[in-house]
């Protein structure tokens, strides 16, 4: 099995925050919006370098939207940043029309997702904002794992033209993934080859999937760890190589299992190879205050689940 | 530069476009887009800066957003007659496969449109973001944008007005068709918006009143006064005093046909009472 290390828990949100500020330096097209949160999504340094580049936009997400639909009209790359939950569903018709519709190069970037926003509740913990912007026509969703990937992710997605939904979270993660990765949207990566199981797990729950795989290991089970770090365009091909090879997949995200990356999976294994499935992620409800930690034990989104998933969808087979 | 003269020639022949158009596939929308006619065969003839050709960015000329998308029928008719697409197109309004869509997109590549507009409330944000982005790419030339009176009942309305006046977003002139009039009857009627002057100006704005918005001379003499008062660190606001369906007797004062199409004699009569003066398409 391949090893990997913590180097040091980091929140993505700061790796977003990083890639943003090395953008400003880079790309004098991008410019930044927000909505009252510059703290919260770690975009103090490009507020700080690049005033003259930076939208304070005041509590008005829509408006935030709109303003960036407008700025790619003159050649801007807008990264709009707010809670995965004000990116989203405050938003959603001004994203569909006039960013999505209108094939606009905005960036919407959405800290907070997911149950691990803790403390704050289920009105800030979106469990949905990945089905409302997959379904999109058009829109890139990526929902990287760790502090280096979401700050590889940011820097990427400045070169891609179109709009694109970028998904991070509030708390201090394993850092694991290369410092020095290039970000390749739509490419998997698959992080421990294995035969007996497929683990695609999106965000945070591609480290508990890398424990599970260490647990599943010990008991004999050997698991295939894939990072789905762009849900869509999703890469049909190394799931179903992998599938292929396994005959069972469990599928990891920080979201509602109605509308997330395992529904995503299940239609392209329908359709190509149906094999055994099981779910992580939360099944149709709201989330609630609590340590992220808490969180994701009583709501079954950790290592322990998944590997009770895999042993699971083993016996289906 | 036209001569009012050419301009009202040019309105005739926009009105005919119109009433055609919505007549052909029997929906669209011909009271709001009558009502508009002199302002958007004005804005296109005379006074936007613009460049030969269409691109996307529009760096180095003034350019117009659209928000109360469902007025499409003159949106499209002015275009062609600026020279966007061939007037042809206007046949293929509202069908399978057609660029001119119901209400306006860029979804289909039709030259002249910037945003997608429909979904009320957007368009100024939109116009908004455009303005900032000519700023800093230091370009001088302005954003003009049109929206329903009506339409201002949205809320982000009211996030991008107080938005525009606290970042002096002031290369930008946002026109209100003020109309009176909206789908389900009378604005006052429906949720009355109170002393729109006053609420612009109360947020920051610099306010102009066209009187007679379906006036040639009265809309070239107010649109120049908002552009003088351009870059004076204040956004400006137009409110322009139209008649819904003006040109086309029985479509006046009423929100009757906001949303419908004239039957064959109804189309006949507005015809013969708007002359034929650029060819129909």
């Amino acid at each position: 099995m391949k090893k990997y290390t913590d180097s040091g828990k980091k929140d993505t949100r700061s790796g977003f925050g990083a890639g943003l500020d090395v953008l400003g330096e880079k790309n004098p097209n991008v410019v930044a919006l927000c909505a009252d949160l510059i703290g919260s999504l770690k975009m103090d340094n490009f507020v700080k370098n690049h005033p003259e580049r930076f939208f304070q936009i005041g509590i008005a997400e829509a408006n935030m939207i709109g303003i960036a639909a407008g700025l790619t009209i003159g050649g801007k790359i807008p990264f709009t940043g707010t809670f995965a939950n004000f990116s989203t569903g405050r938003v959603y018709d001004q994203i569909r029309q006039s960013v999505a519709y209108s094939g606009k190069n905005v960036k919407i970037c959405a800290s907070h997702a997911g149950l691990t926003l803790g403390e704050d509740g289920a009105t800030h913990q979106i469990l949905e904002d990945i089905g409302l912007m997959k379904m999109l026509p058009g829109m890139v969703v990526i929902n990287p794992c760790d502090y280096n990937q979401t700050k590889a992710a940011t820097i990427a997605i400045a070169d891609y033209e179109g709009p694109v939904y970028l998904r991070f979270g509030r708390p201090a993660v394993a850092n694991f993934t290369p410092e020095d990765q290039v970000f390749e949207i739509g490419k998997a990566l698959q992080l421990q080859d294995g035969t007996d199981v497929t683990i695609l797990a999106t965000g945070h729950l591609v480290w508990e999937s890398l424990l599970a795989a260490e647990q599943l290991h010990q008991k004999g089970i050997s698991a295939e760890v894939i990072n789905i770090h762009t849900i869509k365009p999703l890469d049909d091909e190394a799931i179903l190589a992998s599938v292929r090879k396994t005959g069972c997949v469990v599928t990891a995200e920080e979201h509602n299992i109605i509308g997330g990356l395992g529904e995503s999976v299940a239609r392209v294994l329908a359709i190509n190879h149906p094999a055994p499935q099981e779910f992580i992620g939360t099944n149709d409800t709201f989330g609630e205050s609590g340590t992220p930690a808490q969180l994701m034990e009583k709501y079954g989104l950790n290592a322990a689940a998944i590997v009770n998933a895999a042993e699971k969808v083993i016996k289906r087979k | 530069m036209s001569s009012v003269k050419e301009l009202e020639n040019t309105v005739s022949q926009v009105r005919r476009d119109i009433v055609r158009m919505v007549h052909k596939v029997n929906s669209g929308h011909p009271g709001g887009s009558l009502g508009c006619t002199e302002f958007m065969v004005a804005l296109y003839q005379n006074i936007l800066h613009r460049k030969p050709g269409f691109d996307m960015d529009g760096v180095g000329e003034d350019i117009f957003f659209l928000s109360n998308g469902h007025i499409s029928p003159v949106f499209y008719s002015v275009l062609s007659r600026s020279g966007y697409f061939p007037v042809d197109e206007l046949n293929t309004f509202r069908l399978l496969n057609s660029r001119l869509q119901g209400h306006p997109t860029t979804h289909e590549g039709l030259p002249g449109i910037r945003i997608a507009s429909g979904s009320l409330g957007q368009g100024l944000s939109v116009a908004i973001g455009a303005a900032q982005a000519k700023k800093l790419n230091k370009d001088v030339h302005l954003v003009y944008s049109l929206h329903g009176d009506g339409e201002l009942q949205e809320g982000q309305n009211w996030e991008a007005i107080m938005y525009a006046a606290a970042k002096k977003v002031d290369n930008l002139i946002a026109t209100v068709d003020f109309n009176g009039q909206q789908i389900d009857g009378a604005t006052n009627d429906v949720l009355p918006m109170g002393n729109l002057r006053a609420k612009f100006e109360a947020f920051g704005w610099d306010v102009i009143d066209i009187e007679k918005g379906n006036d040639i001379a009265s809309i070239l003499e107010g649109m120049a006064l908002a552009k003088s008062k351009t870059g004076k660190g204040k956004p400006v606001c137009v409110l322009l005093h139209t008649v819904m369906g003006n040109g086309v007797d029985f479509m006046m004062h009423t929100h009757a046909w906001h949303g419908k199409a004239p039957n064959d004699a109804q189309l006949e009569s507005a015809l013969a009472q708007n002359e034929e003066t650029l060819g129909d398409y």
